[in-house]
């Protein structure tokens, strides 16, 4: 083995370092280059050299007749996601506490939940679709869709609050009651707040699920479409430029949701830090 | 004290409950049913019987959309498998400031929450004919034409299906990582190990659950996927979700449900192989 005499990594450290390096240039490099693309000059194509830099493509992913229906798909995506971010958040936070005691047919339904997050997504969506069909209701994203976005968002939730339930010290609920709160005071003045970070991040979870899902959405979306199944008809009809501008944006709208939602946890976290000392006084 | 007292674990599952009753169960018995009928160019006719089923399992494009589906599962499965242990590994054991490990472990996740469509699409213009990588080639003189597989090929879908998959197996193999007792490390070194074969032996047997629940994501994502084959293929190359998903837009739905049944075991009989490997329970 190498010497370590007075290396302080440990062996293998440097090439390890290249590899994560190149994996997250694997990563970001091809979003990076659409990025960069979608600001080609009027004149250029797919593919590099750039033919001037401009903001035209940007310019025309409003305009209508160019893209689809923009607008009224980025509003329903918009919508169902913040739909299915709600429902996600609530039904996980309200299951989890649920599996906190024992009850009959918990065991099955954990079960469900798991093959609901491991069936592929064109079962739920072709089972949905036609069971609509059949029972003569015309599938909508606010109903089929969002039912079909749920069985996708609601496992994962129930996984992340099981986890948060297991680590949770159910002193501080005990020692609650023990200075006379109510049930309800003590899930709303101690749980809620211990479990808050781990929330927002099952929201960011059904809201960008929901936002970015392809398959699920296919037969359940109705006559209208959302933000990504109007993408994925883009891919088959535009050759400009205005499909990496429209990539970019819903990439760039992507992050600052992700920023938001880390930065909403870093505070809670760091609030909690500085009222820690008070509390113990 | 009252005899009776209500659990209100009932009602606080009533909302979970509902949506896997109506949208994944009913569906799921609606296509068993649905793979049953019969149907004509116009219409669904409810009947009993096995043609669908006779037609698909004799079909030689069946055949060949499975071997193809596998051969994509495994391929991805042991690419993302070696590439996220071992990115795993590196951010679990190399990295010692846990500020910076959950800031790398992060930027990991980020792509996760972008859209697989745009992901996908952001290939074109490194792969195509006049792509980044060609020009590149060309420039030094490496190739005299241009490499026409990059794109739109067995080798793109394999490439898509690693660019979106391999976080999967990063997660659960890092959770499984981090909560191995550093001691057994250098217990396993102390008596002389290598560093290769503490991983072997030390390191992978107790990643064992964190591995197969990776392997459970990406196996089945890939199994069910048609939209990466279809977009990365070009439209050349059929899996089981392709051959589905031409069905539906087919309006043949006894037909897709048939094929999707028989894709649902599939997938069932591949997990029952994974699951034994893993308590889930325990991994939370």
């Amino acid at each position: 083995m190498a010497a370590s005499g007075n290396t302080q990594r440990k062996a293998g450290f440097i090439p390890l370092t290249i590899v994560f390096v190149l994996f997250l240039l694997f990563l970001y490099g091809p979003t990076a280059t659409i990025a960069l693309l979608s600001f080609q000059g009027p004149s250029g194509g797919l593919t590099f050299p750039m033919n001037g830099v401009s903001l035209h493509w940007f310019r025309q992913l409003f305009e209508t007749q160019q893209v689809g229906d923009f607008g009224g798909s980025l509003t329903r995506s918009l919508l169902l996601g913040f739909a299915v971010m709600f429902s996600t958040a609530l039904f996980s936070l309200l299951a989890g506490l649920a599996y906190r005691r024992k009850f009959r047919g918990g065991g099955v339904l954990f079960y469900l939940a798991l093959v609901s997050l491991i069936l592929p997504s064109i079962l739920i969506s072709l089972g949905i679709g036609i069971m609509f069909d059949r029972l003569g209701l015309s599938p909508a994203w606010y109903s089929s869709a969002l039912g079909a976005h749920l069985t996708w968002t609601l496992p994962f939730g129930l996984l992340i609050m099981f986890a948060v339930f297991n680590r949770f010290n159910k002193s501080y609920e005990a020692a609650a009651i023990d200075m006379g709160a109510t049930a309800w005071q003590s899930f709303r003045l101690v749980v809620l707040p211990l479990i808050l970070p781990s929330l927002i991040g099952v929201a960011l979870f059904g809201f960008t699920l929901s936002y970015d899902e392809f398959a699920r959405t296919l037969m359940t979306a109705g006559t209208f479409n959302t933000l990504p199944l109007e993408i994925y008809g883009m891919t088959t009809n535009v050759t400009s430029p205005v499909l990496y501008a429209l990539g970019t944006l819903t990439t760039l709208f992507s992050f600052t949701l992700i920023g938001t939602a880390l930065l909403a946890i870093w505070i809670v976290r760091r609030r909690r830090a500085r009222n820690a000392p008070a509390a113990e006084a | 004290m009252r005899s009776f007292s209500f659990n209100p674990s009932y009602l606080q599952v009533t909302p979970l409950a509902l949506v896997i009753l109506l949208f994944l169960l009913f569906p799921v018995i609606t296509i068993i049913i649905v793979s049953f009928w019969d149907y004509d160019a116009f219409q669904l006719l409810p009947d009993f019987i096995f043609d669908n089923y006779q037609f698909l399992l004799t079909s030689d494009v069946t055949l060949k959309a499975y071997l193809k589906t596998f051969f994509y599962a495994l391929s991805t499965w042991a690419i993302t498998l070696t590439l996220g242990f071992t990115i795993a590994y590196y951010l679990a054991f190399y990295i010692r400031s846990s500020l910076l490990q959950s800031i790398l472990f992060i930027l990991c996740t980020v792509p996760f929450l972008t859209s697989n469509i745009i992901r996908m699409i952001s290939w074109i213009p490194l792969l195509g004919r006049n792509g980044l990588v060609n020009s590149a080639l060309l420039e030094l003189n490496l190739i005299d034409a241009p490499i026409e597989w990059l794109l739109y090929s067995d080798f793109a879908v394999v490439l898509a299906f690693v660019h979106l998959y391999t976080l999967f197996m990063v997660v659960p193999i890092f959770n499984s990582m981090m909560r191995i007792d550093r001691n057994l490390i250098e217990a396993s070194i102390d008596a002389g190990a290598s560093t290769l074969q503490t991983i072997f032996q030390v390191v992978v047997p107790l990643c064992k659950s964190g591995i197969a629940i990776g392997s459970i994501f990406v196996v089945t994502l890939v199994m069910g996927d048609f939209i990466t084959v279809s977009l990365m293929s070009g439209g050349l190359s059929a899996s089981v979700g392709v051959l589905i998903r031409n069905e539906i837009s087919l309006l043949q739905y006894p037909a897709a449900a048939a094929g999707a049944v028989v894709l649902l075991i599939t997938v069932l009989i591949m997990l029952s192989i994974l699951f034994r490997f893993i308590n889930i329970k325990k991994e939370l």
